[in-house]
């Protein structure tokens, strides 16, 4: 195990995570005009306490793969499995959720937002109140718990979802952008706040995002895809350790890793607008 | 709203009442109407207070009110468990919406008498026609609004592993409850409007009867204090409604 091979160095030893095997997922009647192949025959390993990003253009099926992780909806084709368990449904006590828009009930204050999440993921109601406080601690939004999700401002609301998919507990956070509706810098903040949690609990995530820097500032591997159909086009291993500091950002290393990830996107970026204005002119 | 713009919709809304009550006191005081189809409104304030001072009017409006108490319960409880029993699943939306609607859709006062036939002349007649006409809105504007909740609403709570009672109780309720009230609210004036016009139409008691009663026994003045009486009923009712509603509306 040499130096340039920091994924094998950081990991290898620690047991597989999630498993996916030759997925795909179809949309549409096969062989329809309507037919929409948007992952295709995807295999990839994240190990335990890995924080592993997916970046590719947008369409290509980064939602839906994590969708069919996170169990919400069976995959046409392939297994994915949780530890040794096959996914078949939601996993509430092994996998959370943190969705790109918040996703807090605007019926409930912040409070019980968390309390209903606990009551369906079956936590001991002794735990609610301690949780809930610690998790909105963490990202200094204690004192909105009795507060309406649509009295707070996006990025604070975003923050609490975040603390929500948490305090859920769960070893396996599946995060689809995240902080696609943030400011940079609270971006920037939350970022360092997520690096931090990984190295303190060493927590598994499979992170979306559409932001070049943040893949490369939190992951220990980069997930490449190409347009859609969705495949791995090439992994990018960011070998730094847990917790990262924002010094990070200034390094020669992560402009060049940056500047890896931007070389196999730009073509996959291009062909995905190629193919939408397809779309369009088949519409037209 | 505020204070100038709610004065504003105030006063527009007191002077539609001055101009209804100067054309009444129009039309009758010129003799352009006879009094006998409608009688000036001093005697009609007059009978109205008559009226209210006898056991007769209060029995009469008990077994009214009390009719469509009934009829909007069973109509409110039929209509929430269909419209949950049909969204549970895409299928039976798609097989029971437009059979409810297009049922809705039949003037179905041309059934009230198979009611009469089935339940007999008393107050049961009112409520199973006020019920069922009742159960309509109630039905289709909650379906409408379970099948309209937000989507990623429910697949969040589906990954947090909520049971298919708990997202109902959690979230598919309280997110479409605005709209189900509409409903509630719907339902409640079909009510009303039902067991009036049903017991106009054939009773042995109640409000619509005395109001049909007053028209056989030609006597005006009596017939339009009871009419009087409902319009003051059913606008305060609305008036209530209406404030319970801007409560709600917090969130
Ligand atoms: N329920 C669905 N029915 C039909 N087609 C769907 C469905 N969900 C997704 N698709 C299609 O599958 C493809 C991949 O969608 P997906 O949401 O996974 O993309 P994505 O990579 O997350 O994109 P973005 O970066 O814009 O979020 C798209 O072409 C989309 O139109
Ligand atoms: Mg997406």
């Amino acid at each position: 195990m040499s130096e340039s091979t920091p994924f094998r160095a950081a990991a290898a030893g620690r047991p597989v995570a999630i498993s996916i095997r030759n997925v795909s997922q179809r949309f549409g009647d096969a062989g329809s005009p309507n037919e929409v192949v948007a992952v295709d025959d995807m295999s990839l390993d994240v190990r335990r306490g890995e924080f592993v990003c997916l970046l590719g253009p947008s369409g290509c099926g980064k939602s839906t793969l994590l969708n069919i992780v996170g169990g919400l909806f069976p995959a046409t084709d392939g297994v994915v499995m949780v530890g040794d368990k096959p996914v078949k449904g939601p996993l509430p006590r092994d996998i959370s959720f943190v969705f790109q828009e918040s996703t807090l009930f605007p019926w409930y204050t912040i409070r019980e937002n968390f309390d209903v999440a606990f009551k369906f993921q079956n936590v001991a109601k002794s735990e609610w109140a301690s949780r809930t406080k610690q998790a909105l601690e963490a990202v200094n939004m204690g004192a909105f718990i009795d507060h309406y999700p649509n009295q707070l401002s996006v990025g604070m609301r975003q923050r609490v979802n975040l603390a929500r998919g948490i305090a859920l507990g769960t070893d396996i956070i599946l995060m689809d952008e995240p902080f696609a509706a943030l400011d940079e810098q609270t971006r920037m903040v939350l970022g360092e706040d997520l690096s931090e949690l990984l190295a303190k609990t060493g927590k598994t995530i499979v992170f979306v995002t559409h932001s070049l820097a943040e893949a490369v500032f939190l992951s220990d591997r980069i997930f490449v895809m190409t347009a859609r159909p969705g495949r791995i086009k090439s992994i990018i291993e960011v070998d730094e350790p847990h917790p990262r500091s924002p010094d990070f950002m200034l390094t020669p290393k992560f402009s060049e890793l940056r500047n890896q990830a931007y070389a196999l996107l730009r073509d996959e970026v291009r062909q995905a607008i190629a193919l939408a204005r397809e779309a369009e002119a088949a519409h037209a | 709203m505020n204070d100038q713009a709610n004065f504003t919709t105030r006063s527009i809304q007191v002077a539609f009442l001055a101009i209804m009550a100067g054309v009444w006191y129009g039309l009758t005081k010129t003799g352009a109407v006879t009094p006998l189809f409608l009688p000036p409104m001093d005697i009609v304030y007059a009978t109205f207070m008559r009226l209210v001072q006898t056991g007769q009017f209060w029995s009469a409006v008990r077994v009214t009110l009390f009719t469509i108490a009934q009829a909007w319960i069973i109509a409110v409880v039929a209509g929430l468990l269909v419209a949950y029993l049909v969204t549970r699943s895409r299928h039976w939306t798609a097989v029971m919406e437009p059979l409810i609607a297009s049922t809705f859709a039949i003037p179905l006062t041309l059934l009230f008498p198979v009611f009469i036939l089935f339940f007999g002349i008393g107050p049961a007649s009112k409520v199973a026609y006020a019920a069922t006409y009742g159960f309509f809105p109630v039905a289709l504007i909650t379906i409408a609004g379970l099948n309209s909740v937000d989507e990623r609403y429910l697949r969040a709570a589906k990954s947090m592993g909520a049971s298919s009672f708990d997202t109902f109780r959690h979230v598919l309720f309280p997110a479409a409850f605005p709209v189900i009230l509409t409903g509630l609210r719907v339902s409640f004036f079909i009510s009303f409007a039902s067991v009036l016009g049903g017991e106009t139409l054939s009773s042995a008691a109640g409000v619509g009867k005395a109001i049909s009663l007053a028209a056989e026994l030609m006597e005006p003045a009596r017939m339009y204090a009871w009419i009087v009486f409902v319009i003051i009923t059913a606008v305060s009712l609305n008036f209530i409604v209406s404030a319970i509603e801007n409560r709600r509306r917090e969130y």
